[in-house]
């Protein structure tokens, strides 16, 4: 965005809606939004305490085994069911559903076929991920340039060949953008799950500060999870920009 | 010069080749003889079944009854002895042209270096040395084409099936590409199956011309262009037997044409 002649640089708008908190904080408005710079202090404070590590350290270990086992699940489903019709008429019912699904109602039965345990946690986590990335990994496949797969079969290809040398590549924009929005909805699928299934790890944190109305805690841990969200997400962004570039172009 | 001559040498023949999809008729009763080391052109309005033809011959498509032969062996699938020279190209955008040219032999199962030095040798063949490392987006469509061909020599077929393979490109281009299409079938000992519509296209670069018809399909004519195949590029396409090759097929496909 250029702004009297100056270019500004990006995610200028987080400091002006940071300033604008800070001011409404300071003003004393609600009890539920205090100072933006007090809920930093507050951040630094609790960031080297047991607790907070903890919390942390569960949080991620339940969010990346989730979201790890909804890619290599994800992928190839949704690759598979690109190239076979048979697959896709049997599968893409159940995935439309889940897709659109409110997953949270699910919880309840997870535990019950699950436990209470981080099992069932990572169980949500990866169902809220699995679904928009078999949908992105299918969708990449549909729009594969026919020529390719038949120069592919022209030349001998196996059908791992294939696969692996075909099909996951022209599909990988679309891949990675699934993979992108899957991380996303996972953040939510690990919280809820932390919050449902058992009292840990960040769910806990939330629940304790939300309780006792320590809107401070509460923000700093919010401004956590936003942030390693974020950061997560314009890194497969990222990578996805570096493949766009034949995304546009597959009929070279 | 619609005769058939039985005594030459045919790398690939087709017997009484049908192919429905469903209740429509793509090819009905289909034969054609192609002499090794020319080039035979399938040429007709669009509709006739060339690319259909070359297809099956390819063993990308089966055909729903008759017979292909390749050398002697009949036809059941895809094999090492033809290579396709594709319309839109059909590189992988995600890789540089050194890999392009070699992926057919990397479905081989050749050893990295081995390939790659076979690729580069037709790399340069093709005139894009220096261009190894670039990719397909960073090249014109004529480069991409020229990737196209070297991929499909480096395999080193006996039979090249082309299907249309200068009708993306712009006409000087395809102008280029003609002449040096001459030189190739001159050099290399390969038979060459070309598609196209372009009557002069197929007069010009062609040692025997097989005119498709289209509903039904089927071969309506033979043509072997003689007299001008010792001239030089330029020479041919003021032959007086060339002009009067592309004015005869014009005047036969002139009705099948919308």
């Amino acid at each position: 965005m250029i702004l009297f002649g100056y270019r500004l640089p990006g995610m200028s708008s987080l400091l002006l809606w940071g300033a604008l908190w800070e001011i409404v904080g300071q003003l004393e408005v609600t009890f539920f939004l205090p100072p933006l710079s007090a809920i930093f202090v507050t951040l630094l404070e609790i960031s080297t305490t047991k607790v907070f590590i903890k919390a942390l350290a569960d949080t991620g270990y339940a969010f990346f085994v989730g979201t790890l086992s909804a890619i290599i699940i994800g992928i190839p489903v949704g690759i598979l069911m690109g190239k076979n019709r048979l697959i896709d008429e049997m599968l893409l019912p159940w995935v439309n559903m889940f897709l659109s699904a409110p997953l949270t109602a699910l919880v309840p039965v997870l535990m019950v076929l699950f436990g209470f345990g981080l099992k069932a946690i990572i169980i949500t986590t990866a169902l809220f991920a699995i679904w928009i990335i078999v949908l992105n990994a299918r969708a990449g496949v549909l729009q594969i340039n026919r020529s390719l797969v038949e120069m592919a079969h022209s030349f001998g290809a196996s059908p791992s060949d294939a696969f692996f040398k075909i099909y996951f590549w022209a599909a990988l924009p679309e891949i990675l953008g699934g993979v992108r929005i899957g991380f996303i909805r996972a953040v939510k699928g690990v919280i809820i799950g932390q919050l449902l299934i058992s009292i840990v790890g960040f769910g806990a944190l939330f629940e304790l500060y939300s309780a006792n109305f320590l809107m401070k805690h509460f923000w700093a841990v919010l401004l956590v999870l936003f942030t390693l969200a974020f950061i997560i997400a314009e890194f497969l962004a990222h990578l996805e920009r570096r493949v766009a570039y034949y995304a546009s172009r597959r009929a070279a | 010069m619609t005769s058939e001559n039985t005594t030459i040498d045919n790398a690939v023949t087709v017997r009484n080749v049908h192919k429905n999809y469903g209740d429509v008729q793509a090819l009905e009763n289909m034969s054609l003889d192609f002499p090794r080391g020319q080039l035979t052109s399938l040429l007709g309005p669009s509709g006739c079944g060339k690319t259909t033809l070359l297809k099956i011959i390819a063993g990308l498509l089966p055909a729903t009854s008759g017979e292909i032969m390749v050398n002697g062996t009949p036809v059941s699938g895809p094999g090492p002895d033809r290579a396709f020279v594709f319309q839109d190209f059909a590189l992988l955008p995600w890789a540089d042209v050194m890999r392009n040219v070699a992926f057919g032999l990397e479905l081989r199962g050749v050893a990295k270096s081995e390939r790659e030095a076979v690729a580069e040798k037709y790399i340069a063949n093709v005139g894009l040395a220096g261009f190894e490392r670039s990719f397909p987006h960073e090249l014109s469509g004529g480069m991409r084409q020229r990737v196209g061909l070297a991929r499909a020599l480096s395999v080193d077929s006996q039979v090249l099936l082309m299907d249309e393979p200068f009708s993306a490109v712009d006409e000087q281009t395809r102008r280029k590409f003609q002449e040096d299409l001459l030189a190739l079938v001159k050099n290399e000992n390969k038979t060459f199956i070309f598609v196209t519509h372009s009557i002069e296209e197929a007069v010009y670069v062609s040692d025997q011309i097989a005119i498709l018809l289209p509903r039904p399909s089927r071969v309506s004519e033979i043509i072997k262009p003689s007299g001008f195949r010792h001239k030089s590029a330029d020479g041919i396409r003021r032959d007086p037997e060339y002009l009067d090759i592309v004015d005869n097929i014009w005047a036969s496909l002139r009705s099948y044409v919308e």
